[in-house]
């Protein structure tokens, strides 16, 4: 089912002071196509999880609209929205076995909706085989592992077979091994389903490997999206591009200068712009070691780990937190004269910035 | 069991042993002792011979009949109607947006009110005098009914007002531990449970009453026991001569049998309390029995 939200907002009375107003949504206007899987990604606080509960009717809006389809469901409660809720924590019944926690929601249809017994149990065994944990059936949710209840929590969810599934930071309560296994099976699926899937996470990489589109936000407001390789590849704010991607874009102080673009004194490339101060974002893959390189750094040191060698350097002009990484190819020769050493730089993976409101120039 | 180690142990235990030794342990195996010596002399400390007469007596003696039958009354109307009143507060409380603090506080007051003042407030409400019928007899009296002595009158009525009395008197605790119980059920199971279309009572059925289960568990012990030993809220509404009123209970009778006029009898006293020791044990197993089935421990 396609989702439409127009210009959605959600204002709360902030929880500190009882006269300020947080906008946990801002004017949110986008359209999520139908059998999709699409990751909301965002920082912590950022209004996720609000606009999340905002599509499954647990919060009601301050003011838009939001579409299932055709039908406005803005003023229907969560129960009559035909969706499917994971939570962060599962919230898996504790008292009841997995058979009876993925029966629960059959169980509460009512009138000509009702189903049999029979049906109710077949219906059940279909979702727990469908996210494989039908060998589970008469266990207690504290008798399994946190990625197996993961999967309880999602066959709970799908049992009634909505036409939205949500899901909250579905892999944050996972070891990092059983989050790379729980997101290939959330893509399966998903892909199995055809279900419409909206997930919530502040992980990029997550986001990023198996969203068909992904959504940035920060601070309630939506900032980029599209799929997830094109939001990284063009990233259209200083935001965006500083929240996906490992290691983290480098960003530095720079100016144009007459059509020319500069980091210090380093000319490093064109720009059509007028002249002004501007961050130049840089990604780690964009870095060529080369004698001639018009971009200069000061070496420290060079780490691998993994299949990834990246050179990490100092340049006064860098702004991010960290220092400067370089991911360069690992039998790349170096020469690095008296501690410098100099860059060329890709010039689609380099990114200018407006110094005033971040936006990408 | 008495390594070098396990002794630093057992001296650290030693004053607690002590206590409970002399406190709890000796004074349990006395009355054991005392419950079967037979024609025991208080004055003399003699006794003719051991064997179960006590029992008999006890048993066989109207007083602690009525005593039996006032208590098991009493246990059977207030544990479950205390427990439910307050299930049904605490409910309403937790639902509650605003004044819920309030609310709570003025529920709790009673807890900590002395319980003359609260005997006071009853002989208000029920007591008959020279000058005053009582304010529930006042109320009884505008809708055409006549005066009713609960304090002297049928044994109902004077049933009424004690039931009455200690289920007033156990809420606050009881409302205390299950607004505390229902406050820790994590909200999400709520909001799973009304994305899935949980009817309200089905929310409160399979899922409220299983979360709380352990402390409403709690409170049905508890409920038990307390009421089997209810003795001084007897003696608060209805004085000391319990057996004449015919309100006197197990421990009631045991306190008489010891102290009371017809007192000086250990060893009868000690059988009475042995035997509702038996009935609290019994009730107690039983519970947690059923329990098993229905508590469910996180």
């Amino acid at each position: 089912m396609k989702i439409v939200l127009e210009h959605l907002t959600k204002q709360f009375i902030s929880r500190v002071n009882k006269n300020e107003i947080v906008t946990a949504v801002n004017d949110f206007n986008f359209e999520i196509p139908d059998g999709k899987l699409i990751g909301l990604l965002g920082p912590s606080g950022c209004g996720k999880s609000t606009t999340l509960n905002l599509i499954c009717g647990l919060e009601t809006p301050t003011q838009g609209k939001i579409y299932f389809g055709d039908l406005d469901v803005t003023e229907l409660p969560p129960e009559n929205r035909g969706v499917g809720m994971v939570f962060q924590n599962y919230a898996l019944y504790p008292h009841l076995t997995v058979r009876q926690n993925i029966m629960f929601p059959l169980e509460n249809l009512k009138g000509n909706e009702k189903l049999s017994k029979e049906e109710i149990n077949k219906r059940a065994l279909e979702a727990a085989k469908l996210v494989q944990i039908d060998e589970l059936m008469e266990r207690k949710p504290n008798e399994l592992s946190g990625g197996q209840q993961q999967r309880v929590a999602i066959a709970r969810a799908l049992v009634k077979t909505p036409g939205v599934l949500l899901l909250d930071e579905p892999l944050s309560n996972l070891d990092a091994r059983l989050r790379l296994q729980t997101r290939e099976q959330i893509r399966r699926i998903q892909k199995e389903t055809g279900i419409t899937t909206i997930f919530v996470t502040h992980d990029q990489e997550e986001a990023m490997s198996i969203s068909d589109l992904i959504i940035v936000m920060e601070k309630g407001v939506l900032q980029q999206m599209g799929e997830p390789q094109e939001v990284y590849n063009n990233p259209h704010n200083l935001f965006v591009a500083k929240f996906l991607g490992t290691p983290a874009i480098n960003v530095f102080e720079g100016k144009i200068k007459k059509k020319k673009l500069y980091i210090g004194d380093d000319l490093i490339g064109e720009s059509d712009n007028d002249d002004q101060d501007v961050y130049v974002g840089i990604r780690p893959e964009a870095f060529v070691p080369s004698d001639k390189g018009k971009f200069h750094c000061a070496f420290d040191r060079i780490e691998t780990t993994g299949r990834d060698t990246s050179i990490v350097c100092h340049n006064d002009h860098c702004i991010s937190d960290e220092d400067i990484r370089a991911i360069v190819d690992a039998d790349v020769k170096l020469n690095n004269k008296d501690g410098i050493i100099r860059f060329d730089l890709k010039p689609h993976k380099t990114y200018v910035f407006s110094k005033t409101d971040g936006k990408r120039i | 069991m008495f390594s070098k180690n396990n002794l630093k142990g057992w001296l650290y235990l030693l004053p607690a042993l002590v206590f409970i030794g002399v406190f709890m342990v000796y004074p349990l195996i006395d009355v054991l002792i005392y419950s079967f010596e037979e024609g025991y002399n208080f004055a003399s400390q003699t006794y003719n011979g051991i064997g179960l007469y006590n029992y008999s007596y006890v048993l066989h003696d109207p007083y602690f009949l009525q005593a039996i039958k006032n208590t098991f009354i009493l246990v059977i109307i207030t544990v479950p109607l205390s427990t439910s009143i307050a299930l049904l507060i605490s409910l309403a409380l937790n639902s509650l947006k605003r004044f819920k603090d309030l609310f709570q506080t003025i529920f709790f007051l009673p807890y900590v009110t002395n319980t003359l003042a609260v005997g006071l407030v009853f002989m208000i409400l029920f007591k008959k005098t020279a000058y005053s019928e009582g304010l529930v007899n006042l109320l009884l009296n505008m809708f055409g009914i006549s005066s009713i002595d609960f304090i002297e009158g049928p044994y109902w009525a004077k049933m009424f007002v004690l039931c009455f009395y200690t289920i007033w008197i156990v809420l606050p605790f009881k409302i205390l531990i299950l607004t505390s119980a229902l406050a820790s059920v994590n909200k999400d199971y709520y909001n799973v449970a009304r994305v899935d279309g949980t009817s309200k009572w089905r929310i409160f059925y399979r899922i409220t009453l299983p979360m709380i289960s352990p402390s409403l568990f709690y409170l049905i012990i508890t409920g038990f026991i307390g009421a089997f030993k209810a003795y001084s809220d007897v003696v608060a509404l209805f004085g000391v001569d319990l057996n004449a009123t015919g309100m006197n209970t197990i421990v009631g009778y045991v306190y008489d049998m010891l102290y009371g006029n017809s007192g000086g009898y250990p060893s009868f006293a000690s059988a009475a309390a042995l035997i509702l020791f038996v009935i609290v044990l019994t009730i107690t197993v039983i519970n947690l029995l059923v329990s098993k089935e229905n508590v469910h421990y996180q």
